[in-house]
């Protein structure tokens, strides 16, 4: 229940955060809230050699209004995204999803930042900011660059970033649809989804039905083709590879996915 | 690397490996063994503390990531006079204690949902605590405890 | 006005509330000072043969004291091998030992994950840690035997000298002729499943040696019989052992005594020299200490059309894990309680006992009972649903009448007292039980998504069912006037020391804030039993009365002698906590007084309390669920009981004992399992897997109140720690089948998860369309 050693080092700004991380060799990893981390480490599945803290940065904590898009600095937590008056008129699907992270004490630690770049396709925030056609901002050793929300995840627990570059925002453009439901199918209240829905409009993404967050592209062309939330919602599960566990085999977790569809897709209708 | 928290109003200066979590950091350098470790997967809260007054699991917090910051713990909460909390006094007059290992941290987790809460539905409190693990009470008395608590908790803050 | 039966908050919570309890990871007391740590190398595989352990890394790695082996156990005897014939009495919670007998460190062979191989000793815990990564045991794997059905089968044998993996067969269940002339006969398979019993503090031990003394902290249930352990171990007297339960953060059946790992740590500080400390990790808690239950039953049960039920038939299956540290005790009350609160004239039980590659078995809450009740309630459901008739109604008409105690059942129980139809009637009436049929009509009708599903059980347990082991109590009242109580009882969040103070107020008039009660400790209480078996307030409680009472008797004499009257005409004024001559209150002498007449020692009274006998509390529980048709997830809404467990001490602490055996007792209905892998592999090893209840999944309860005393003790008292689990769980079951059994679902085994219903309602419906 012990971390194995690691050198902690700790950054102030973005700048000096990339800088030590470049000389800190390919075993360094960021450490934000630390609630994504510090559980692999104390379970000695992760073992990096360095810890850069970059909680301390104060200036990637934050939620704007910017005219057409909502920027969201990474390192702002769960419980700051949950209370966030911005967010619950402009993103009220992202200040929700927050709101139902783990529990308050985890909400007051994690960072959307943290949550996104461990890329677990079982957490929530993932399948938001895809269904919201996020835009990420990273910045590394060879300067800043944007990566398209669809582009971002990768693999179970990874990401496009690169070692040493770190997340620094995210970028939300106002959804034209504003209709919004957010359904997480949980055994306990505190366990991770066995499966999720993010609805925006017409855009439907799904919590740990991949290796990745994915977006119910079936489902989304039948409802560009006008069919209705239950008969879009059939198309749930096509293309996708949904794990098997002890909670849910595939074939239970396809199931959920249709149910959840249509009962999201209902739920943001009466928000349009 | 050398960490100074201030734990319960008073500066704790130590030189602590990297790796110490806080809820270690607080039992063995600050000697406050009230706050209790319960699991290893984030799971349970028996080490809830404050930092810097909100709720946070001790076991999930490095020392360093605390350097520079307050921590409250249960033994910090009695007022000057010594007496009890408000939740302290609720939690004994609904008994909402049986063996006393989860209760520092549910009473902390308790002090956190009223200060951002101050009067919760019960619904609000079961859902708020939905991160304490208790073994011996199934949580009914707790639930009468936080909710007996809120009126005379948020007096406490405002005085 | 006494105070025995209002309610009073506990004296134990300002301590607790304030600093924190000391459980043995807080003890900074000097002998521990420089205590080393002690962290165990544990074996990852479920069955192997070890054919080599390197240290040699793990030596050299900082803070690193001593790596033990089984190698360094060369200072232990080896118990003498068992006299032919001298098998463990059926009904004995006691090793089976022989071939079946489990070491300390793993000798040459593991049986489960998480079976202690060596012992790094380090000065800091988080050294320890990083040390014993680096010890290296090389093992060659054998089958892993998982699951009942491959332990009957298989030719893998856990123990070279058995000549199966059925350690223990008890009764024989093979007459059918019982069944004849029902008009109905009911037969299910039920999977009463592992679980772990998860005190929110896992195991702990501290010791030192010194000058040949051994001093032992260990989160325990019982610290004489712990010391009676660690002699026979150790090879030491028990005179120079000193047995200490600190705090203790809960237990629930799994920390009666001490365990291997336990015993370990005070074998290793005599070994080394060195004072050690040993506080084990969630993880290594989930699988090391004993996991509960783990039975497959078969219950066939018939009766009449009209809902008479004839015979019962209840075959049981115990995985008891790698090693059967309970011989078969845990089957043996199963079927001791088998027939519940019911009158059933033909009844037949059998039991074997078998084992696996999983860690071992032993009590947790109910230890045995909880079987027997949800075997017994779940089959009295499938019967009702059989015949067409409510399953209340079904209960009732099988319910064992007021008149008919002591009742004799065919499984060889004597239930002292009880009025079960009472409690199964407050509780249809204080839940509503008609409106909540009529509402679940409706939404049967309408075809809702969501459907109501209700669900009953009515059980009869035993408690203290060890009470000729009985229970001690010393009462010493010192010349000021205060008290002091040494019970062998040893409370780990039961609030004893509330309870027994309340006592001595009530018997003697000096008040509960006068009265000191210390337990756990073998220095001052070398003879006791311990706290299990929800024996306490009715063996322990008891001792305290008569402890209080031959202090009454000796206070009178003194004080007769104090006031040169006759005893006869003394009287104790327990409002005042005062003796007086009757009608002449100006004689009056407090027990202050009294007692430093007495003599230096005041008054001072030992009593080892053996005349109890087991009682049988009872109740009826109904639990309302709904159930989300399109998910399979299940919320409970409502949880109603009415639990008897006689006259009730304490109503506070009485309740709180309900609240807390109702939320673990729903937790294996709904949610717990310890699961593993075919290879036999934890896959529920952390909090995060192992589904824990919290808050968030339960009601308020509803408690009803229930009183029907008993005459087996003076205050009429039975254990009421055990009987809400035991009510709670096939309530939950019951609920869950009822919401879906219009949709054709007969039976779901627990916990019943979303999956494991939506598979239900799925099945059910493939078969319905076919």
């Amino acid at each position: 229940m012990i971390p194995a050693p690691f050198t902690y080092k700790r950054a102030s700004s973005v700048d000096e955060a990339v800088d030590l991380a470049a000389r800190s060799g390919d075993d360094a990893k960021f450490l934000a809230g630390g609630h994504s981390l510090l559980p692999l480490m104390k379970l000695r599945l992760a073992v990096p050699e360095v810890l850069i803290d970059i909680g301390r940065i104060g200036e990637l904590s934050y939620v704007r209004d910017d005219g057409g898009q909502i920027l969201v600095g990474a390192l702002t937590s769960h419980d700051e995204l949950a209370r966030s008056s911005v967010l619950a008129s402009e993103l009220p699907l992202l200040a929700h999803a927050a709101s139902q992270v783990g529990d308050p004490q985890v909400r007051h630690r994690g960072t959307i930042g943290g949550s996104l770049v461990h890329a677990d396709p079982a957490a929530d925030l993932p399948a938001v900011v895809l269904a919201l056609d996020a835009t990420l901002v990273a910045r590394g050793p060879s300067g800043t660059r944007e990566i398209a929300a669809g582009d971002f995840f990768q693999s179970l627990f990874e990401t496009v970033l690169q070692p040493g570059e770190l997340l620094t925002e995210i970028r939300i453009p106002k959804p034209p649809n504003r209709g919004w439901a957010f359904q997480k199918f949980t055994k306990r209240a505190i366990d991770w989804a066995i499966v999720g829905v993010a609805v925006q409009g017409g855009n439907v993404a799904l919590v740990n039905m991949g290796q990745t967050p994915v977006r119910a592209s079936g489902v989304e062309q039948a409802l560009a083709g006008g069919a209705g939330p239950r008969d879009a919602a059939a198309h749930a599960a096509e293309q996708t590879s949904p794990p098997a566990d002890i909670n849910a085999d595939s074939g239970y977790r396809e199931h959920l996915a249709r149910v959840l569809v249509g009962r999201a897709l209902e739920e943001a209708a009466t928000r349009a | 690397m050398k960490v100074i928290v201030t734990v319960n109003g008073s500066q704790i200066e130590a030189e602590v490996p990297d790796r110490t979590l806080l809820v270690h950091f607080l039992r063995d350098v600050a000697n406050l063994t009230a706050t209790n470790v319960g699991c290893d997967t984030t799971s349970c809260g028996a080490c809830t503390v404050l930092l810097d007054g909100k709720s946070v699991k001790s076991c999930t917090v490095l020392a360093a990531q605390a350097d520079g910051h307050e921590v409250t713990t249960v033994e910090g909460l009695a007022d000057g006079s010594g007496a009890m909390h408000p939740v302290q006094r609720a939690f004994q007059a609904e008994h909402g204690l049986q063996c006393g290992f989860c209760t520092p941290g549910m009473v902390m987790a308790t002090v956190s949902l009223l200060a951002e809460n101050p009067a919760p539905t019960e619904e609000e409190v079961r859902s708020a605590l939905e991160g304490n693990l208790c073994r011996c009470t199934g949580y009914h008395n707790i639930v009468r405890a936080v909710l007996a608590a809120a009126p005379a908790a948020s007096e406490r803050r405002s005085s | 006005m006494s105070i025995l039966g209002t309610r009073v908050v506990r004296t134990e919570d300002p301590r607790l509330l304030t600093v924190g309890g000391t459980y043995v990871d807080d003890l900074r007391v000097p002998e521990l000072t420089d205590a080393a740590r002690v962290t165990f190398v544990r074996s990852p595989v479920a069955h192997a043969r070890i054919t080599g352990i390197d240290a040699s890394a793990a030596r050299e790695a900082p803070g690193v004291v001593a790596v033990l082996t089984i190698q360094d156990m060369d200072d232990l005897v080896p118990p003498p091998p068992p006299e032919p014939g001298s098998e463990v009495p059926e009904g004995a919670p006691l090793p089976l030992g022989g071939v079946w007998s489990e070491p300390l460190l793993a000798a040459g062979r593991v049986r489960y994950v998480g079976e202690p191989v060596a012992m790094v000793i380090t000065s800091d815990s988080y050294q320890g840690e990083d040390a014993a990564e680096l010890v290296s045991v090389d093992y060659e794997p054998l089958p892993a035997v998982i699951g009942i059905g491959t332990a009957l089968e298989t030719g893998t044998l856990l123990f070279d000298g058995a000549e199966s993996n059925v350690c223990v067969t008890s009764g024989e269940a093979t007459d059918d002729s019982i069944f004849d002339g029902c008009d109905a006969v009911i037969k299910q398979t039920i999977v009463n499943q592992r679980l772990a019993p998860m005190p929110m503090e896992g195991r702990a031990a501290a010791a030192v040696f010194s000058d040949g003394k051994l001093t032992y902290w260990v989160s325990t249930q019982n610290a004489q019989i712990t010391r009676f352990i660690l002699s026979g171990v150790l090879g030491m007297d028990p005179g120079t052992i000193r047995v200490i339960a600190p705090d203790v953060g809960g237990g629930f059946g799994a920390k009666v005594g001490a365990d291997r790992d336990a015993l370990l740590v005070a074998w290793a500080a005599r070994k080394t020299g060195q004072p050690l400390r040993w506080v084990e990790t969630r993880s290594e808690n989930l699988v090391g200490m004993t996991h509960g239950r783990a039975q497959e039953q078969t219950v066939t049960l018939g009766g009449t059309s009209d809902g008479r039920i004839l015979a019962y038939r209840l075959e049981v299956v115990q995985d008891t894990g790698a090693y059967p540290r309970m011989s078969g005790f845990l089957p043996f009350l199963t079927k001791l309680m088998a027939v519940g609160p019911y009158d059933i004239p033909h009844v037949q039980t059998a039991a074997r006992t078998i084992v696996t590659n999983t860690t071992p078995i032993s009590a947790y809450r109910g230890a045995g009972r909880p079987e027997a009740t949800a075997a017994v309630e779940r089959a009295v459901d499938l019967f009702a649903a059989a015949v067409g008739m409510d399953p209340g109604e079904v209960r009732r008409k099988n319910l064992i009448a007021p008149d008919k105690f002591p009742y004799s059942t065919p499984t060889g129980a004597v239930y002292d007292s009880g009025d079960y139809a009472t409690a199964l009637d407050k509780v249809l009436a204080g839940a509503g039980y008609g409106e909540l049929r009529a509402e679940q009509a409706r939404r049967r009708e309408r075809g809702d998504v969501v459907q109501l599903g209700l669900g009953l059980a009515s059980y009869v347990e035993i408690t203290a069912a060890d009470a000729a082991g009985g229970e001690t109590s010393r009462l010493m009242v010192h010349g000021d006037g205060t008290a002091t109580v040494y019970t062998g009882s040893s409370a780990h969040g039961q609030g004893h020391h509330t309870a027994w103070a309340m006592l001595v107020e009530a018997e003697l008039g000096i008040p509960m804030a006068n009265v000191t009660v210390i337990h756990g400790d073998t220095d001052l209480i070398p003879e006791g039993v311990g706290t299990y078996a929800s024996r306490s307030l009715q063996l322990g409680g008891v001792a305290v009365v008569k402890a209080a009472q031959d202090v009454k008797e000796q206070a009178r004499r003194v004080a007769a002698d104090m006031l040169e009257a006759a005893e006869a005409d003394l009287e104790l004024d327990t409002e005042r906590g005062a003796w007086q001559v009757r009608g002449d209150p100006a004689s009056s002498r407090s027990w202050g007084e009294v007692a430093t007449h007495a003599g230096s020692d005041g008054l001072v009274a030992f009593v080892q309390y053996i005349g109890g006998a087991p009682t049988f509390p009872f109740g009826t529980h109904l639990a309302v669920v709904e159930v989300d048709t399109e998910t399979g997830k299940v919320r409970l809404i409502r949880h109603v009981t009415a639990d008897d467990a006689g006259i009730v001490i304490n109503p506070v602490l009485a309740e709180g004992q309900r609240h807390g055996g109702i939320a673990q007792g729903v937790a294996q209905a709904l949610l717990e399992e310890m699961m593993y892998d075919a290879d036999g592999n934890p896959l529920t090893g952390t909090l995060a897997d192992y589904a824990a209840i919290s808050a968030a999944e339960l009601p308020s309860f509803e408690l009803l109140q229930s009183e029907t005393p008993t005459d087996v003790n003076p205050l009429g008292v039975k254990g009421i720690g055990e009987a809400g689990t035991i009510g709670a769980t096939p309530a939950v079951q019951n609920a869950v089948v009822d919401a879906v059994r219009h949709l054709g679902v007969t039976h779901i085994d627990m916990p019943t998860t979303p999956a494991r219903v939506w598979a239900a309602i799925s099945a059910a419906r493939e078969s319905g369309e076919m």
